[in-house]
């Protein structure tokens, strides 16, 4: 990495995230430790898209006029930006969509209905979010592509042995999580990804937990595809990218039709535009993208390694802690295979209470199944509470957090 | 927090009064919450004259959840069936004495949801009653 390794000021870092001032209820200061689901967004951020609204606004790539222009050249500057922080070869590899679901939804649509036939198959795990589960369900009853799942070990790590004899199937396609958003496990994506390749598969990850927690390079993985979304790592909502290899878009079919991703237009068919064009029709979130790459500017500004120190940190000292109370159980694997996740029961005590009490003392948590359900039912529970962390959170939240769950089992007595 | 899980509805939760299956009964219907996985069974025993004599639920969920189910099994045992199908969002939050936000309101309801699903089959209520 460019900047050195070093530790996060999180003093610092929290003065830059304007919401972390708050008090969710007078008195009562915000722990925010809902990041999986979305994180909180830096002064910067939010700057640049009102800068963008107040002295640029203009719809992009065939206005003559300057405004035009300059939209234009700082929406491409963007992705160019998002193109070298994930290391692809070219900016041309970096299609803009609205999240990581539209990411998954674009290959399982445009490679999928054109390159599968049915009784291919689809090789997936049992720790998938529902957004990399679903569409391949849709495919495959559209198009009667078979799926399969790789199993989870009792330590929340997927089972390797199977996912070997699962290849043995030849699956056209891989795809699963780079890091689970329940368990938080951190998938051997290199030695998957190279397994996939020797069986023939071509790779898809879902990068939505961890391209805002660890550095990725999309190229030195050999990924074929990678999904990721900006909310989740300190940009705005309704912008995402799909990372495909250059060669693989130029021989996919374009997804949704429309403006902008096309070459020409006439009464009787259309040609379309090169990638990533071709992907991208209508007028494009625009001031996101701009938020999205001052995200990523903060976050080369302190460095990913550091961003993944602090987070081992922060989860280390998180598991240490929640052992320690009674009737609480953590799911997933240890520290050094897990990102900032944490997802527990609380004996006899619902998840919703649970988060509704956290609530009452400013916590803010998640309670449910996580847009995961299949991996709730692995591990036979209905839900769990998670907490999540990231840049801007401390040790002291970890304490907040477990006072909190003391209180809790008091209500609960 | 003293508003929210106020004694009434951790006792219920604790120690529900009217837990379990009837069998045999006049209408039994189950639903869940599948936003929260939720999930509840109640079971009436109606006589000649349209009177709710005996009801009882089983499931699992949040301590709202089950607290609402107790309470208005509780609260309709001994009345006619056609006054059940005036039961609102507002009587389901009297019982419990408490004010709830969207997402808590769905655990909350849920038991009415089934109770009028069963006895009336209406199966889409859930917007109806928000």
């Amino acid at each position: 990495m460019m900047t050195p390794m070093q530790a996060l000021d999180t003093r610092k870092i929290r003065a830059d995230f304007p919401v972390l001032a708050r008090e969710v209820r007078p008195g009562i200061p915000l722990v925010y430790l809902d990041n999986a689901a979305t994180s909180q967004k830096p002064a910067s951020v939010i700057q640049v898209m009102s800068h963008y609204y107040e002295h640029m606004n203009a719809n992009i790539h065939r206005g003559i006029h300057q405004l035009a222009e300059d939209a234009t050249i700082a929406y491409e500057e963007a992705r160019g930006s998002i193109a070298k922080f994930i290391g692809a070869a070219t900016w041309q590899e970096i299609v803009f969509t609205r999240n990581t679901t539209e990411s998954l939804n674009l290959v399982a649509y445009s490679w999928g209905r054109n390159k599968l036939q049915a009784g291919d198959r689809v090789l997936l795990t049992e720790m998938e979010h529902h957004a990399n589960i679903v569409p391949w369900h849709m495919l495959a009853e559209a198009h009667g592509v078979a799926l399969d799942f790789v199993p989870v070990l009792d330590d929340g790590t997927l089972d390797l042995e199977a996912y070997k004899a699962l290849l043995d199937k030849s699956p056209k396609l891989v795809s699963f999580t780079h890091m689970s958003n329940v368990l938080g496990t951190i998938n051997p994506v290199h030695e998957m990804t190279r397994l996939a390749h020797e069986a023939g598969a071509l790779v898809i990850i879902d990068g939505a937990q961890s391209v805002p927690h660890l550095p990725v390079n999309v190229t030195e993985m050999d990924v074929d595809f990678y999904a990721f979304s900006s909310h989740k790592m300190l940009g705005p909502t309704g912008i995402g990218v799909l990372y495909g290899k250059k060669d693989l878009l130029h021989a996919m079919p374009p997804f949704l039709g429309g403006g902008d991703m096309i070459r020409k237009v006439k009464l009787d068919g259309f040609s379309t535009n090169d990638p990533p064009y071709k992907f991208e029709a209508g007028t494009p979130a625009i001031a996101e993208a701009l938020g999205f790459e001052a995200a990523i500017s903060y976050l080369e500004g302190l460095g990913m390694e550091s961003v993944h120190a602090h987070e081992e940190e922060i989860i280390r000292y998180a598991l240490e802690r929640l052992e320690e109370v009674p009737g609480l159980k953590v799911y997933g694997p240890g520290p050094e295979v897990r990102g900032g996740v944490a997802s527990f029961t609380f004996e006899g005590i619902h998840p919703h209470d649970v988060a509704q009490i956290l609530d009452e003392g400013g916590i803010a948590v998640r309670a449910g199944h996580h847009c995961a359900m299949p991996i709730h039912d692995k591990f036979s529970i209905p839900a769990t509470t998670r907490a999540s962390f990231y840049i801007y959170n401390t040790t002291d939240e970890v304490d907040a957090l477990i006072e909190g769950l003391y209180k809790v089992k008091q209500v609960f007595g | 927090m003293d508003d929210f899980y106020r004694e009434v509805i951790i006792d219920r939760y604790k120690n529900p009064q009217l837990r379990g299956e009837l069998d045999p009964h006049d209408y039994s219907y189950q639903d869940d919450n599948p936003l929260c996985g939720d999930e509840i069974r109640i079971d009436l025993r109606v006589n000649d004259d349209g009177v709710v004599t005996d009801a009882a639920f089983t499931g699992h969920g949040c301590a709202i959840s089950m607290a609402s189910a107790d309470l208005l099994v509780e609260s309709i045992i001994g009345k006619p069936l056609e006054e059940i199908k005036n039961l609102a969002k507002e009587d389901i939050l009297e019982l419990l004495g408490i004010e709830l936000g969207p997402v808590r309101l769905k655990c909350a309801l849920l038991s009415l949801k089934v109770l009028k699903a069963g006895v009336y089959g209406m199966e889409t209520l859930e917007e109806e009653l928000l």
